[in-house]
């Protein structure tokens, strides 16, 4: 074990990180010194090989990766386990949440969902001015940023337009900090376009809050009702997700003689064994974990039978332009129609599979498809169904390439557009963007202004000023910050290019 | 009676700088002044088929068919050298489109925009063109919730207005200079026309902004500024300018000695146009 306890040390010594971080750390590495949940053969020299991939979860999956417990339980019955009574005011209600929040685990230790924060306190708020509302929520968020410093942590507000959502998008642009994430569920029915405007007036501002298509994740789900965590993954609430395995599409292709032999043969025979890797994973959290027996589901936050597994696939651009140079075809995924359409092809055939295979212990019994935004040491891959950085058409053209591909993700799919300054001067524009982009069946509608400090990296925000402290070995106070400056150095992430100025000035009918 | 057709020099379907919200564009070729700190001074002229280019295009996308230069887009590698040899500052790389082709570009771009904005060159050159666009766009239902913006030079007279204006929705008018010698410098003409259309568009409600292009030692003189006040002050303080600071990018010729404006500048005009109770100003997101 002499490589082990040096990597310990190492953890252990680091200047960079705080205890806290360290204790995380030193925590993956000891479970990761078990032996993995027997696999065979095949699907351990396919993991292996990172042509299916495990998001590096962990080799004894003791929580679920994702946790949404339905708030509205502790707020209307307190916790006998938490001996916290029935809140009765605004601040016993966000007293209750920010406890809560700390008994929630996910695949990093931290929440990913604190709830649609909107609907649940409203009930509070009666007699509560707006300037008391703001000034709670802004310690609220303080408090957020400051305890559970995690860009991956994710509140819900909408569809309705409301003063708590309201409060929550004047206090989130002021304070401008990276945490908590934030989407607003957009549902033309329900929400006003004056503040569909305040959310997007606040994405030119700090390219936050991103807006999810009610609408659509409404009918993909049921009653109890879905929440936006994490990269934009749209899990059930009072469940969520097991595990989150994936197939490296790149890899698949390069593989495969031929887009028949990728199609008929290599990636069923890959999307067999990453089920297989699904299901070794969710059999030891439900059978061994006994992660289930935790006063979450006694009290009825979550329901076990509420856990889907995240079926993810990224790198499809590489993966379509392999097979188009296989063929002896020019065009390339997100600019020439056939190499698309092969895009979509691939996505129908995913998707039907996933729906064809019975998985046990999940949500209705599937998992559901995902398009998966990337870890930060993805070398030359791109996330998930996306037009690799630096090379995006116009965001218009941008969102009309992949909008027929969102029908085939449930759990989530997101494109980053990005938008150069001038926006800032016509957030009018980014207003109509966002209504076109989810007119056009877009599931989420996500931007970054290019100037902005506060900006988006796989799916999670950072700070570039953030980024040059870390990068300048001073470590950070948020736990995202270490992922984007990896990200940012190996994926040219920050290559991202604003695409709509300077058209003019390349003339000639195009 | 034939559909008119529009000679344009490009269309962009996305853009964020030219009106408010999204808006499609359609730079029509051809302008009647000729401003020697043009951006896109490609667009001034209108080919007269000299056939000079047709030899410097390598990949082959300029003939000469019956005394025609002929355009082939699918061969043309946009390294503009007919631009750059092109003696009368035109294009042979424009197309023609009717109305019908304009609107089926507008309905497959619908869901993303705020409205159409036409550009140039000088689009009230070709207004017949343009009031059918206009005209179309408003009868049809599925497309009248969409502006109708024009980017003028304000050349266009009292007549050639209230011809376009009913079916209008917006106008941005350029103010190049006061001077009668430095508009003569900077445009090539000394009529100063645009200062009586913004006047006629105010009055008709149209009027959504005026732009005025900072060249140092030119336009942002005391004595122009001071100009600049005085006429907006005419217009009303509440009217909507937008201040652009020259810069290289697409500029030919002598102006390429003048020196490009910085933030520093603008700034100060700003200020300037604020002590003299001029608030709605728009400034660059942007300089390079």
């Amino acid at each position: 074990m002499p490589d082990i306890a040096e990597k310990l040390r190492k953890i252990t010594n680091d200047p960079t990180l705080s205890p806290a971080q360290k204790a995380h750390y030193l925590a993956v590495e000891a479970e990761n010194m078990l032996p993995y949940p027997e696999l065979d053969a095949d699907v351990q020299e396919a993991l292996d090989n990172r042509i299916i991939c495990d998001m590096l979860e962990g080799h004894a999956p003791y929580k679920p990766r994702y946790v949404l417990p339905d708030y509205n339980i502790v707020l209307q019955n307190g916790s006998d386990y938490l001996e916290l009574p029935v809140p009765d005011n605004l601040d016993e209600a966000i007293n209750t949440l920010m406890i809560a929040y700390h008994h929630v685990p996910s695949v990093t230790g931290l929440p990913v969902y604190l709830g649609d924060l909107d609907n649940l306190l409203l009930p509070f708020c009666d007699g509560v001015s707006d300037e008391a509302l703001r000034r709670k929520i802004r310690l609220f968020w303080r408090y957020l940023d400051r305890t559970l410093p995690d860009a991956f942590m994710h509140a819900n507000i909408g569809p309705s337009d409301n003063r708590v959502a309201r409060a929550i998008l004047e206090i989130d642009v002021e304070l401008g900090q990276v945490a908590p994430n934030l989407t607003f569920l957009y549902d033309p029915d329900a929400s006003t376009e004056d503040i569909l405007r305040l959310a997007t007036d606040n994405i030119v501002k700090c390219s936050k809050p991103h807006i999810a298509n009610h609408p659509v994740h409404k009918a993909t789900f049921d009653d109890r009702g879905y929440g936006i965590v994490s990269c934009y993954n749209a899990l059930p609430v009072a469940g969520g997700s097991s595990t989150l395995t994936r197939i490296n599409l790149k890899a698949v292709a390069e593989l495969s003689e031929s887009e028949s032999h990728f199609l008929d043969d290599v990636l069923p025979r890959y999307m067999d064994m990453n089920f297989r890797l699904t299901e070794t994973r969710i059999s030891y959290l439900f059978e061994q974990s006994g992660f289930f027996d935790s006063f979450l589901v006694s009290e009825k936050w979550i329901d076990q039978d509420r856990f889907t597994a995240m079926y993810g696939i990224f790198a499809m651009a590489e993966a379509v332009n392999i097979l188009q140079d296989k063929a002896g075809l020019e065009g390339r995924y997100g600019f020439d129609d056939r190499a698309n359409d092969l895009g979509l092809r691939i996505s129908k055939i995913l998707s039907e599979a996933v729906e064809a295979r019975p998985l046990k212990n999940t949500w209705r019994g599937r998992a559901m498809l995902h398009s998966q935004a990337g870890l930060s040491d993805d070398i030359e891959a791109t996330p998930g169904i996306r037009i690799p950085y630096g090379i995006e058409p116009d965001p218009v053209s941008h969102v009309q390439a992949l909008a027929p591909q969102h029908q085939y993700y449930p759990s989530g799919v997101s494109e980053i557009l990005t938008i150069d300054e001038t926006v800032k001067n016509n957030p009018e524009a980014l207003y109509q963007l966002c209504k076109g982009a989810l007119a056009s069946g877009f599931r989420e509608f996500t931007a970054n202004v290019s100037s902005n400090d506060l900006v988006r990296v796989t799916g999670y925000m950072i700070r570039l000023s953030d980024v040059k402290k870390f990068n300048d070995q001073k470590g950070s106070r948020t736990n995202t910050t270490g992922l984007g400056a990896e990200a940012a150095d190996l994926m040219g992430i920050l290559d991202r290019k604003p695409r709509v100025v300077g058209h003019e000035l390349s003339p000639g009918y195009s | 009676m034939n559909s008119p057709l529009a000679t344009l020099n490009k269309i962009l379907t996305c853009s964020f700088v030219d009106g408010p919200g999204n808006r499609l564009v359609l730079f029509f070729q051809g302008c009647n002044l000729a401003c020697s700190a043009c951006h896109n001074p490609y667009t001034i002229g209108t080919c007269d088929h000299c056939g000079d280019c047709v030899p410097a295009c390598d990949p082959g996308a300029l003939t000469l068919q019956s005394n025609n230069v002929i355009f082939n887009p699918t061969l043309c590698d946009q390294c503009d050298a007919c631009l750059t040899i092109c003696p009368i500052s035109a294009s042979p790389m424009t197309t023609q489109f009717s109305v019908e082709d304009i609107l089926a570009l507008i309905r497959q771009h619908k869901p993303f925009l705020s409205g159409i904005t036409v550009s140039g060159g000088e689009a009230t050159m070709q207004s017949e063109f343009v009031k059918a666009l206009f005209a179309a766009i408003k009868s049809d239902p599925e497309l009248s919730d969409l502006t109708c913006f024009i980017d003028s030079n304000g050349m266009l007279d009292k007549t050639g207005w209230q011809y376009l204006l009913p079916v209008t929705d917006g106008v941005m008018l350029d103010i190049k200079s006061f001077a009668t010698d430095l508009q003569k410098e900077l445009t090539g003409h000394d009529n100063n026309a645009a200062l009586d259309a913004a006047h006629v568009l105010l009055k008709a409600g149209k009027l959504y902004e005026i732009r005025y292009l900072l060249i140092p030692g030119k336009t942002d003189s005391t004595a122009e500024l001071d100009q600049l006040v005085a006429f907006i002050q005419t217009l009303g303080l509440n009217t909507r300018v937008r201040l652009n600071a020259f810069q290289h990018h697409g500029v030919r010729g002598p102006a390429l000695e003048l020196d490009t404006m910085p933030k520093s500048g603008v700034d100060a005009v700003v200020e300037l146009l604020a002590d003299a109770g001029i608030h709605n100003v728009t400034t660059p997101a942007i300089y390079q």
